[in-house]
């Protein structure tokens, strides 16, 4: 399966990534090739074999669920690029 | 001014302990180095004051005979390290003005033995690179050249250039790395120098700017062996903040010196012998072998047959992980936006311009293997094969003690090179992503050089948790290389 212009469009969508229009035949080249590359994967025998998730074989540690302050929200908000009465601004998004 | 090019951390510690010298007088000649070395751009940002404060504190400590394993050395960390009220960029755009408000455990842990921070090291952009040439913040300079063309400027490899080439050109006495598919190991072979990547959970990813999450872990890039030790010693800690940090008890890494290669099993995978493995490269494996057969190790032919799918495996997991870690950088909480009326286009405008090409083709390869229709064929495939190559090493360390390869294909290459097809740069890694698909520890130690004095590195891949006989055989190496 080779990636065309609107896989590039729709995959764009979901990463939330605008590309520009100039950049956008050199992706589709790359990104076939890169593909075409990883699809050498296919040819290796998986049945039954349980996928790996990660490596850590230890119990996923958990924290004790108590209530704790380390940042105030001033600091929380300190590298927000724009805020205002404490809390972060978006564009208008409800009509 | 005194002159301490030739220090290791190790002889440091000793000079500072016997009054040759003080932390601030050693911090002021580093930073003299650092301002004089600005062409190899390893920092993204200075923080020379902070560290002569950290030096008066640490010469009355050392004065009270109070200190503490790294007391008053200067280091530099890696950007990608949070840093409480430091700028922390991760060689992006998108976090060009980031200033964190919280510490990483592993730099916490480094502050907290007495290191002292010199500046923030340059790095390939969110990790993504082996040549140092995806950064923001640009290239980073190897101050290693071929000995028949001192014009040319060489890559330091990728992604802990910065960090690799301030070491190497003697800009802090080590530096902190962090290792997703060989980003420790490789920069260190070409820069002539010891990187250490640690197994999976040893240490804490807290603060680390993820990459994937499955695969980053930190680890130390020095002079020498001892060095790496030392400093993994005060990296590693277990942390309840990182949901992965392993309570494995941790040993004194210092004790690889006991280490003895007599009667071990150095395990030598034939399927690492790989096309367009650079045949002085090769010769220096062979060597190694020679050396470690002369120490009475017993060398056994091993085998580790998915080594082949190791690397596109890893360029679909990795990706799928970075796609979804990186989906953070909306510009809304935190780094850059791109001011839009309406927030879709907000977020697809602050991204595209945010991230830099290499980020963006992998974000891109993520979001395509985990999306509807083909995460069976790409993400799920993946994930069995990394299965069967992590079964590859347990099955070899039945027969073995130690695993002993080159860490990279090819020597450090000029700035520019590899540039055109991404698949070209991703061979970088190929004898060094396995071991991170497995979650092993690995050491690459300089062990020789070629016809135009470059340094050719070699890896030790050990079994979970068993630094200490990687560092063991990395010292070996230091001892019979013979420079």
């Amino acid at each position: 399966m080779s990636i065309d212009n609107s896989t590039v469009k729709k995959v764009a969508l979901l990463a939330r990534i605008e590309i520009q229009k100039n950049d956008e035949a050199a992706l589709i080249d790359e990104l076939n090739n890169i593909i075409g590359w990883v699809d050498e994967l296919k040819k290796v025998n998986t049945e039954d074999i349980e996928p790996m998730l990660s490596v850590f074989n230890e119990t996923m540690n958990m924290r004790k669920d108590n209530p704790q302050s380390n940042y105030t929200n001033e600091l929380i908000l300190k590298n927000s690029p724009e805020n205002n009465a404490g809390f972060f601004v978006v564009p208008k998004v409800v009509e | 001014m005194t002159d301490f090019s030739s220090l290791t951390i190790t002889s440091a510690i000793n000079g500072l302990k016997n009054k040759e010298f003080t932390s601030q007088e050693l911090v002021q000649f580093f930073i003299e180095k650092i301002k004089q070395n600005k062409h190899l751009n390893c920092f993204i940002t200075h923080t020379f004051e902070q560290a002569i404060d950290m030096a008066k504190i640490a010469d009355k400590r050392i004065s009270a005979k109070n200190h503490r394993m790294l007391e008053g050395i200067p280091i530099g960390m890696k950007d990608l390290f949070c840093t409480n009220g430091i700028k922390t960029t991760a060689g992006s755009k998108i976090l060009e003005n980031f200033i964190p408000f919280y510490e990483s455990t592993v730099s916490k842990n480094l502050w907290d033995s007495g290191a002292i921070m010199l500046g923030k090291t340059n790095m390939d952009e969110f990790a993504m690179g082996s040549a140092n040439t995806t950064s923001f913040f640009g290239n980073v300079i190897n101050p290693l050249k071929s000995f028949s063309n001192q014009k040319k400027d060489l890559v330091p490899g990728g992604s802990s250039g910065g960090s690799a080439s301030a070491v190497s050109s003697g800009l802090c006495l080590g530096a902190t790395g962090s290792d997703t598919g060989g980003s420790i190991r490789q920069p260190a072979s070409f820069c002539g120098l010891v990187g250490l990547k640690p197994t999976y959970g040893r240490c804490s990813r807290f603060g680390m700017i993820a990459f994937a999450s499955s695969l980053d872990q930190a680890g130390p890039i020095a002079q020498t062996v001892e060095d790496a030790a030392l400093m993994l010693q005060c990296m590693t800690s277990f942390d309840e903040k990182d949901s992965t940090s392993s309570r494995n008890e941790i040993p004194n890494y210092l004790d690889y010196k006991n280490y003895r290669l007599k009667g071990k099993k150095i395990g030598i995978p034939k399927e690492y012998l790989i096309e367009g493995l650079n045949n002085e490269i090769k010769e220096v494996w062979d060597n190694c072998i020679n050396w470690f057969k002369s120490e009475g190790a017993e060398i056994v032919d091993i085998s580790l047959p998915h080594t082949e799918s190791a690397l596109p495996t890893y360029y679909i997991i990795a990706p799928a992980e970075a796609s979804a870690n990186l989906a953070r950088y909306d510009g809304i909480r935190y780094g850059f936006r791109q001011k839009e009326k309406d927030l879709k286009d907000l977020y697809q405008k602050t991204r595209g311009l945010g991230f830099g090409k290499e980020v963006k083709r992998r974000l891109m390869i993520g979001t395509y293997v985990l999306s509807a229709g083909y995460y069976d064929a790409y993400y799920l495939k993946a994930l069995k094969v990394r299965k069967l190559i992590s079964k590859d090493f347990e099955e070899a360390f039945k027969i073995c003690d130690l695993i002993l390869t080159p860490t990279t294909p090819n020597v450090a290459f000029p700035i520019g090179e590899k540039q055109t097809d991404p698949i070209e740069m991703y061979l970088n890694d190929v004898l060094t992503v396995p071991a991170s698909l497995a979650g092993l520890p690995a050491i690459s130690v300089s062990s020789g050089f070629n016809k135009e004095k470059l340094p050719i590195g070699l890896q030790v891949i050990g079994k979970p948790f068993d630094e200490i006989s990687i560092l063991g055989a990395g010292n070996a190496i230091e001892k019979l290389r013979g420079f």
